[in-house]
């Protein structure tokens, strides 16, 4: 959209019977910001973000074309991270994520479904600012899918392990797994998609996907509009107890 | 600086730094009127660590505390810093969003309960990886509910600071205090040369990082709404006028188009020396002001 940076893709776009809006943030090469050309969310991409979203937020229901409903939005998220650099640091890059996250969460308690599909790398504070505030959050089965706080070398440097203890710890160890397959047991996913090979997907494999979007928001739609359908009964059982224990003293 | 440090006041102050995580939830309370809420005799410890040979602690690095402040009903959650550079894990996260999701049904039922953050935190704890990063999420969205009916603050007090996912809970917050003392930043330095090199940001540089995240740089910047001493009387104060002053007309992170624009203006075509950025407060949508002035308005 004018005045926006080429590596935020913003489209409306019919889903099911109406007109969602579909964010996602993309490479480019001539960024301004040096530390912001491959595909990672900056300063403008955040903002851009959060500008986007609120736009939705703050339009009368008659645009909205066969509903007077609040009308989906879409995050499409491939971002291998938050910007990593010292002008962004200098300029308040936390600011700009805070904005896009709380752009986001805003609509989703105003009741528009925010659906997030990852179809790529969704890592950290990238991850953070745009697509984990949804409701409903859909990923590829594809290994090429990686979700998680901190890239494997990384966080296997801060940790004091090699990558391949990091490896086998993750094994049993679910919230440190790279394997989406894993991060699925975690309980935080509403689908997850086989897809064979996403560069390329099959007739069938595209009508799939807008299915399962079609699905999520009609879902979403159903449900509370905070984030408390995340709460898997087995894969969090500490999240419960604690939940449990203060609600109960809360008011003692 | 130098005359504030030997004047007689600053000499005998109280520390508020120098308490540690429960001493200082406490110190914010009307006498007394602090609970500890899934204390640690509650032994709901991280599932997570031990399966790594990692000690887990009793309250996993996290305190929550419900009482009255300034006579107003309010939740302060407090994180220990010395624990795993005060992560957020799987347990000490959801204490907090519990914490806030509890204020905050309080609060729609006609009893407003205001909720205190203090920030020690280097952001996701990675031995609990995506469910440290779930787990701050859950705390933005819960903030976000909250301070429609009552002030969420945010506090960074320490040097261990506010960064990682949890600079975005305290970007989101209806206020930001800071002491001189406190960092606040989305990447660490260490993180960032790691990253994208030395040459980008030498994190051995004391000066290049205080000048950056230091709290007196995001006062300057207007990123922060109060700079208070290191002084547990003051900080009493400063959070107990806040929480009488209430929920702000607008808060900043929803004032895109200020920020945008001012991102925009800026060249990035090189790179930048320390002290590039003085937004000043008073351009500010909202200014509050230091606090020694709002402690002479009362």
């Amino acid at each position: 959209m004018p005045g926006d940076p080429p590596s935020v893709l913003v489209a409306d776009a019919s889903i099911g019977n109406e007109t969602a809006r579909f964010l996602c943030v993309v490479p480019d090469h001539d960024s301004r910001f040096p530390c912001a050309r491959h595909g990672e969310v900056g300063l403008e991409q955040a903002y851009t973000l959060a500008a986007r979203v609120r736009e939705v937020i703050g339009e009368t229901p008659r645009t909205s074309r066969s509903s007077s409903l609040p009308r989906p939005i879409i995050a499409i998220v491939d971002v291998k991270s938050q910007a990593y650099g010292r002008r962004e640091e200098i300029a308040g890059i936390h600011l700009a994520a805070a904005a896009a996250a709380d752009a986001y969460a805003t609509a989703r308690f105003a009741g528009h479904p925010v659906i997030t599909l990852i179809v790529g790398q969704a890592i950290s504070g990238g991850f953070l600012t745009h697509g984990y505030q949804a409701n409903r959050l859909l990923a590829f089965a594809d290994n090429d899918v990686l979700i998680h706080a901190m890239r494997k070398e990384p966080a296997a440097r801060i940790t004091r392990r090699t990558v391949d203890q990091l490896e086998s710890l993750a094994k049993t160890v679910t919230p440190i797994s790279y394997d989406v397959r894993d991060y699925a047991k975690l309980g935080l996913l509403y689908k997850l998609l086989p897809i064979s090979n996403p560069e390329a997907p099959s007739a069938d494999e595209i009508s799939l996907v807008r299915n399962a979007l079609v699905e999520a928001i009609a879902d979403s739609r159903k449900g509370p509009t905070d984030l408390r359908n995340r709460f898997d009964q087995t894969a969090r059982k500490a999240t419960h107890l604690i939940r449990a224990r203060l609600e109960e003293q809360w008011n003692q | 600086m130098s005359s504030l440090i030997f004047s007689p006041e600053y000499l005998q102050r109280r520390s508020f730094i120098e308490l540690n995580a429960r001493d200082r939830a406490k110190a914010l309370f009307d006498s007394e009127t602090g609970r500890e809420l899934a204390g640690p005799f509650d032994r709901i410890e991280s599932p997570w660590l031990a399966m790594q040979g990692v000690t887990p602690q009793a309250d996993d690095g996290c305190i929550v505390m419900r009482g009255r402040i300034g006579g107003q009903h309010a939740v302060v959650i407090a994180f220990n810093g010395s624990f795993q550079g005060g992560g957020i894990g799987e347990v000490s996260g959801a204490k907090l969003s519990a914490a806030l999701d509890l204020a905050c049904r309080d609060s729609e039922n006609g009893k407003p309960t205001s909720a205190v953050l203090l920030l020690e935190t280097g952001g996701v704890r990675l031995q609990e990886a995506n469910l440290g990063l779930a787990a701050v999420a859950e705390i933005i969205s819960s903030i976000v509910a909250l301070r429609r009916y009552a002030p969420v603050i945010s506090v960074i007090a320490g040097p261990v600071g506010c960064f990682g996912g949890m600079s975005l809970a305290a970007g989101v917050s209806s206020y930001i205090v800071m002491t001189p003392e406190g960092r606040l930043g989305l990447n660490g330095p260490e993180v960032i040369e790691e990253e994208s090199g030395v040459e980008e940001f030498d994190a051995s540089n004391r000066a290049l990082i205080w000048s950056i995240y230091g709290g007196q740089q995001r006062y300057n910047q207007g990123l922060v709404d109060v700079l208070v001493d290191d002084d547990t009387d003051q900080m009493i104060k400063t959070v107990r006028d806040l929480i009488t002053k209430g929920v702000p007309p607008i808060n900043r992170s929803e004032q895109v188009d200020l920020y945008r624009s001012r991102i925009a203006a800026l060249d990035p075509s090189t790179q930048w020396a320390p002290g590039k950025l003085s937004w000043s407060a008073a351009s500010l949508a909202r200014p509050i002001g230091r606090n020694q002035e709002a402690a002479t308005d009362k």
